[in-house]
């Protein structure tokens, strides 16, 4: 009866749209599903044994995408609640705890992040000890790399959102990283030396701490710049290069395997 | 040779085409790239002026005072027969210290750096003295704080000319 139905389904005209192939109990469909699905089709058609070995891969870069997508579905919706400017910011983190419904969303967020962290570098610690950044996979440890620093950069511009002592402060100290650097920044090495008589061209209102805050100071400009960073500018960069770290996962030789 | 060859490109001159076009293109991006760059260094800030007028030198008592720095960031001291403009930047990481009157110091809460009430620094990490703002008077003897001019101590820079006020 039950089978019956489901070839009923299987007949319409709506699966058939969608569905392009026949149902998966052989390997030419089962192939057909992955290598048909605008998703699924950065994943390889096929698996080595090794490669969903647990004690092997630890599935840490799965896991890291997984938190990703999680902070994706949970940070959308802190959005609808939370507005970047100094007047509501601190009060609107307040209100996502006291009265917004499901008060455990921001804090969802919150772990999710401190979690992506921890499995983004324990991911890379086990590439490291495999020794899979080696020939051919070496353009895509370069990748992981970007993607580890944007996952810092993440969570670096997400620390402001709270708008909080903390907050202001740590990122107060973080961003004077970028005062010192090398010709770029006034405070740092080279920035004296560019110098045209009393005018001096490095300044406090043009280096690349400026730039970064959008003004001297740790203030409604940098909270609203942090607030586009964090949310628009650095997670659709990091979804085109998860997906093209996906993509030469599978095309050098699938996870991590000896090839 | 046909009429038709004559007339179209041939190969050399198809590829030079093709270079000026490539030029082209470099150049518009690399012209919109920096377009967005400086885009993103606004003309306006909305911030409090690197200047202000701080009023007579007779409206502040010996020691520290704090009415500019909310604001300004400026603490004024007054010692010896000098009024100073003091910077209320931690010179360790760049937090705000807090004046302590019972025990006459400032302290940062980021990390613990003291300073004594004339700007040394005497405990936790800060590798300097606060420094200063540049300060004058106007024609009427009011005070005038320029931001935008510091002088360091560890520069020998706290008695020059424009350090300091007399009173």
């Amino acid at each position: 009866m039950s089978e019956g139905f489901a070839k009923k389904v299987a007949d319409t005209q709506v699966w058939k749209a969608i569905f392009r192939h026949g149902p998966p109990n052989n390997a030419r469909n089962r192939a057909a599903v992955v290598a048909g699905n605008v998703f699924l089709h950065l994943h390889p058609i096929k698996l080595k044994k090794s490669g969903v070995q647990l004690g092997y891969t630890w599935c840490m870069g799965g896991l890291t995408f997984f938190v990703f997508l999680s902070l994706t579905v949970t940070g959308v919706l802190l959005m609808f609640y939370y507005r970047p400017t100094a007047e509501y910011a601190f009060t609107d983190i307040i209100g996502l705890r006291e009265h917004v419904p499901l008060g455990i969303m921001r804090e969802l967020h919150r772990w999710g992040a401190h979690l992506m962290v921890i499995t983004v570098w324990i991911h890379m610690f086990r590439v490291f000890m495999t020794g899979s950044y080696k020939p051919p996979r070496e353009f895509n440890w370069g990748v992981g790399v970007i993607l580890l620093v944007l996952t810092m950069l993440l969570s670096f511009t997400g620390y402001l959102l709270p708008w909080d002592q903390l907050a202001i402060w740590a990122i107060t100290v973080g961003s004077n990283m970028a005062k010192a650097t090398p010709f770029l920044g006034y405070g740092g090495p080279g920035a004296a030396l560019a110098k045209i008589g009393d005018f001096v061209m490095v300044s406090d209102k043009n280096d690349v701490r400026f730039q970064l805050l959008g003004g001297r100071f740790v203030g409604e400009a940098a909270l609203l710049r942090f607030y586009i960073l964090h949310c628009v500018f650095i997670p659709l960069v990091v979804a085109v290069l998860i997906a093209v770290h996906f993509w030469r996962v599978r095309k050098d030789g699938g996870i991590s395997a000896p090839l | 040779m046909s009429e038709e060859a004559k007339t179209s490109l041939n190969r050399r001159e198809f590829f030079s085409f093709l270079a000026v076009g490539w030029i082209t293109f470099g150049a518009a991006t690399a012209g919109l790239a920096s377009l967005v760059f400086r885009f993103l260094y606004p003309n306006v800030v909305f911030e409090p002026a690197m200047d202000f007028i701080a009023g007579f030198p007779d409206d502040y008592p010996d020691g520290v005072d704090e009415r500019w720095k909310n604001g300004f960031g400026v603490w004024i001291y007054k010692k010896d027969g000098r009024l100073v403009a003091m910077s209320n930047i931690c010179t360790h990481l760049g937090c705000i210290p807090t004046w302590l009157p019972a025990e006459s110091k400032f302290k940062c809460p980021c990390h613990g750096s003291g300073y004594y009430p004339n700007g040394i620094n005497f405990e936790g990490p800060a590798p300097r003295p606060l420094e200063r703002y540049k300060i004058s008077r106007d024609p009427e003897g009011k005070i005038i704080v320029d931001k935008t001019k510091v002088f360091r101590y560890e520069k020998g820079e706290w008695n020059s000319t424009d350090a300091f006020i007399e009173v």
